[in-house]
């Protein structure tokens, strides 16, 4: 009974919620416009006030979930009462509704942020900043209210829930929405501060400054939530794929790419003043394109009669939000961006330089995927043409730009600010002596069987030796004897920690993906209990025993298999072919034996009326080094967001430390 | 939103279900390079019954019967242009992952080359206007504050 009031009392928070996200819209702007200091701070409270309902809203739908109150339909339609508690909790975002009020939560949970940490922000750009915070919210809360309402009562509860989906019973998936959730929403308060600069008209250092560590954050989030959902497909659907360039990962990819290309104009922004209205744009494109993912996804649009939460009324709602804002935005930038003037000058070779052109990169690369993905759909409507566009499109039409870029890296990352001499570049040469050499020794081993293979993991040293030949170069290596060097290594801002970091993960990102992609080796086979072969050159495979087990809610064949090399047990391997009897599905659990340097990846399938079971057996080179990568690259941003000049609240106090005399500065 | 990446399986599960998993062990054809052109040709082909997955990783029956038949074609020793043009006529273009690049595809062709030609010529514009400024703006510096320069930033390079 209880529960029954709490979710109603939810609702209720989540209706108060909205309104007063539609007076933090209006009061406070009013108050900047007109210079009312009372009605400008209103926006503290209301932005507090807002996140603190949207959390009852929030824990009301939990404790729906944990205690199974089957009478909300939600509840009902994706959770059971048997399953373990943390699917029931991943079961709040697990569906749409669920998944759009989590949505806000984050929103109004950054806006709160804004509060405690932006002490130090000029009020009117922060009064104005959480004005279109609750704009964006607003909307959404509308959304919710209107079209996915998650507290939503069925008029006879049944006495069990139809549970959730046994492929999202994983781990890996509890978590990959709520870190992409942030990403996207961190997004939200970078296209807020931009819209609030252009509404004031002022956009300086100070104002790139700001938004850095919230574009940080968000970047950290959608590289963490992105290698999450490629290893849980990796080991969850049965063969090892990674990344499919489906709509819905596009969908994530697209921000990331903006999201990376806002990181570094902003550092031009921020360091030398140049670039301010094009980080500006980059700010808008990079929650629209968070925004498009949402249409894409919830609107089913692209994904046919199957699509998840197919529903054209929602799809034609979230269109219309991001009409509303980024066209609004958009027009907004047309208006004012001329408004915003750089003033600086550099060199055509320097760092400025460098960074435009990965700015071009990414972007033209988020543009070809943007294109690919909504080709079908152009294709169909305009010219009449029922096509695909899958994976070998966007192989060979986004590679290679990304791949410029990985090239451009080292050359860029080491250049100095202003004015930059190839003699400067010269620490390089051995970096590029040293990949050309991996590059060459590799081919050499591998026979030349593949080139591409040799090439991606040269790119790769020619990226990581770039790192380290930088933070030499810093570190003043040969002047001043180790200890000084040491010193000024270990000095280093965090950011520049950061940087490298980020630059290292990347290069151990594309060795994996390179190694995995030229040398992959499979073997499939029927085989039997007893049977004993050779999976690859150095691996073979014993088949022991294949057995029915009994798990909590499924059936499985299990199978044991060893993994033996040079005829030395390695590691005993489980695969599964499971069936779940409730939703009657069948699903084949991976056994993989990961190492550092390759995973074995083990399936079986089918047993044939003879008894035996066909057998794949996959040896995947560097696997692990795709999401380690990804890990070394988010702890790459989290450094840089420890950087001292990023601590939100002494923004402002510090100062610089001294200033350049004006001949330098020009 | 739901980044779900891979709900496209999920829905899978439930549309292809009841069958072995993509290529079976039987179809496997024993000449060695005419498997490798099997498999590289049916990583370009789409399981029609899917959702936009290729006939390579696809459960489905009709993406075993189309892996049977282009090992079929290429054992009597069709091209891999005869099998696409073939497939293409049978089920449409909508049967290849990498469209076609003829008529109105150009345009998605393209597309990337031409946001690259742009970009680049913006950023020309950009970088050369961004020198511009400085040689407009501020009168050259004279002997004396050249030297000057000079030192300041031979002091400060040996410090970096």
């Amino acid at each position: 009974m209880v529960g029954c009031v709490v979710a109603e009392l939810g609702h209720f928070a989540l209706i108060l919620a909205s309104l007063v996200a539609l007076m933090q819209i209006i009061i406070p702007a009013i108050g900047v416009f007109l210079m009312w200091p009372k009605w400008m701070h209103l926006v503290h409270a209301a932005a507090l006030l807002q996140f603190f309902l949207t959390a009852i809203a929030f824990a009301a739908l939990t404790q729906a979930f944990v205690q199974s109150d089957f009478s909300i339909a939600l509840v009902a339609n994706h959770s059971h009462s048997a399953k373990p508690l943390l699917y029931k909790l991943s079961g709040v975002w697990g569906n749409h509704e669920g998944s759009m009020l989590l949505w806000v939560l984050i929103l109004s949970l950054f806006s709160a942020l804004i509060v405690w940490f932006g002490g130090a922000l000029p009020i009117r750009l922060k009064t104005l900043t959480l004005s279109v915070q609750a704009a964006i919210a607003s909307a959404f809360y509308a959304f919710i209210l209107l079209t996915s309402n998650p507290f939503e009562r069925l008029a006879i509860a049944p006495f069990e829930g139809m549970g959730l989906n046994p492929l999202l019973q994983d781990p890996g998936l509890a978590f990959h929405p709520p870190a992409l959730y942030v990403g996207y929403v961190g997004l939200a308060v970078s296209f807020s501060f931009a819209v609030a600069a252009l509404l004031l008209g002022e956009v300086n250092a100070a104002w790139a400054r700001w938004v850095r560590p919230w574009t940080l954050v968000s970047w950290v989030f959608l590289t963490l939530g992105i290698a999450l959902g490629s290893w849980w497909a990796y080991y969850e659907l049965g063969w090892g794929g990674w990344w499919f360039w489906d709509p819905v990962e596009n969908a994530s990819f697209m921000p990331w790419l903006f999201a990376t290309a806002l990181l570094h104009s902003a550092t031009v922004a921020e360091k030398r003043g140049c670039l301010k209205s094009w980080t500006l744009l980059l700010a808008i494109l990079a929650f629209s394109f968070s925004l498009l993912g949402t249409f894409l996804v919830r609107s089913g649009i692209l994904t046919s009669v199957h699509a998840f939460a197919t529903d054209p009324g929602r799809g034609v709602f979230i269109l219309a939000i991001l009409i509303i804002f980024s066209g609004g935005a958009l027009a907004l930038y047309a208006w004012r961006g001329s408004m915003i003037v750089s003033d600086n000058v550099f060199a055509p070779l320097s760092r400025e330089t460098a960074l435009i052109s990965n700015n071009i990169l990414l972007v033209v690369a988020a543009l070809v995927v943007f294109i690919g993905t909504f080709w079908p759909l152009v294709a169909e409507i305009i010219f009449g043409r029922m096509l695909s566009v899958g994976p070998p499109f966007f192989e060979i039409a986004v590679t290679p730009f990304l791949v410029a870029l990985a090239m451009l890296l080292p050359l860029g990352s080491t250049m100095p600010w202003k004015t930059a001499s190839t003699a400067g570049l010269r620490h390089l040469w051995w970096v590029f002596l040293s990949a050309v050499l991996c590059g060459t020794v590799v081919l050499f081993l591998d026979n030349a069987h593949s080139t591409l293979g040799a090439l991606g993991l040269a790119l790769a040293v020619w990226l990581a030796a770039g790192v380290v030949a930088d933070l030499a170069k810093r570190a003043g290596m040969g002047r001043g004897g180790i200890r000084a060097a040491l010193w000024r290594i270990f000095n280093m801002p965090r950011s520049e920690w950061g940087k490298s970091l980020a630059h290292f993960g990347l290069a151990v990102t594309i060795a994996g993906i390179s190694a995995i992609t030229a040398w992959e080796s499979e073997d499939i086979r029927l085989a039997e209990t007893g049977d004993q072969y050779q999976i690859s050159d150095r691996y073979a495979l014993r088949f022991d025993h294949l057995g029915l087990v009994e798990g909590p809610n499924y059936q499985a064949t299990r199978a044991s298999m060893m993994i033996l090399k040079d005829s030395h047990e390695v590691a005993q391997l489980f695969p599964e072919k499971r069936f779940y009897p409730v939703s009657g599905m069948v699903t084949t659990e991976a056994a993989i034996e990961m190492g550092f340097l390759r995973d074995i990846y083990v399936v079986i399938g089918d047993s044939q009326a003879d008894g035996r079971v066909t057998v794949k057996a996959y040896i995947k080179p560097l696997a692990n080094w795709i999401w380690l990568g990804a890990i070394i690259m988010s702890l790459g941003g989290l450094t840089s967001l420890l950087d001292r000049r990023y601590r939100l609240a002494s923004v402002g106090r510090s100062r610089p430390r001294m200033t350049p005399s004006p001949a330098l500065e020009r | 939103m739901m980044m779900f990446a891979g709900l496209k399986w999920i829905l899978l599960g439930l549309t292809c279900l009841h069958m072995a998993q993509a290529v079976e062990p039987d179809e496997i054809l024993s000449n060695k390079d005419l498997e490798s052109r099997a498999r590289d040709i049916s990583q370009n082909l789409r399981c029609l019954v899917c959702q936009n997955e290729s006939i390579d990783e696809s459960n489905s029956p009709l993406a075993a019967d189309l892996r049977a038949l282009l090992r079929e074609q290429l054992q009597e020793g069709k091209s891999n242009e005869d099998i696409y043009q073939y497939m293409t006529t049978r089920y449409g273009e909508f049967v290849l992952l990498k469209p076609q690049p003829s008529g109105s595809n150009w345009l998605l062709y393209l597309s990337g080359p031409f946001f690259m030609f742009i970009a680049l010529v913006a950023m020309g514009l950009y970088v050369r206007q961004r020198q511009m400024v400085g040689i407009k703006g501020h009168a050259p510096l004279t002997e004396d504050e050249e030297r000057e320069l000079q030192a300041i930033t031979s002091q400060r390079d040996s410090k970096d």
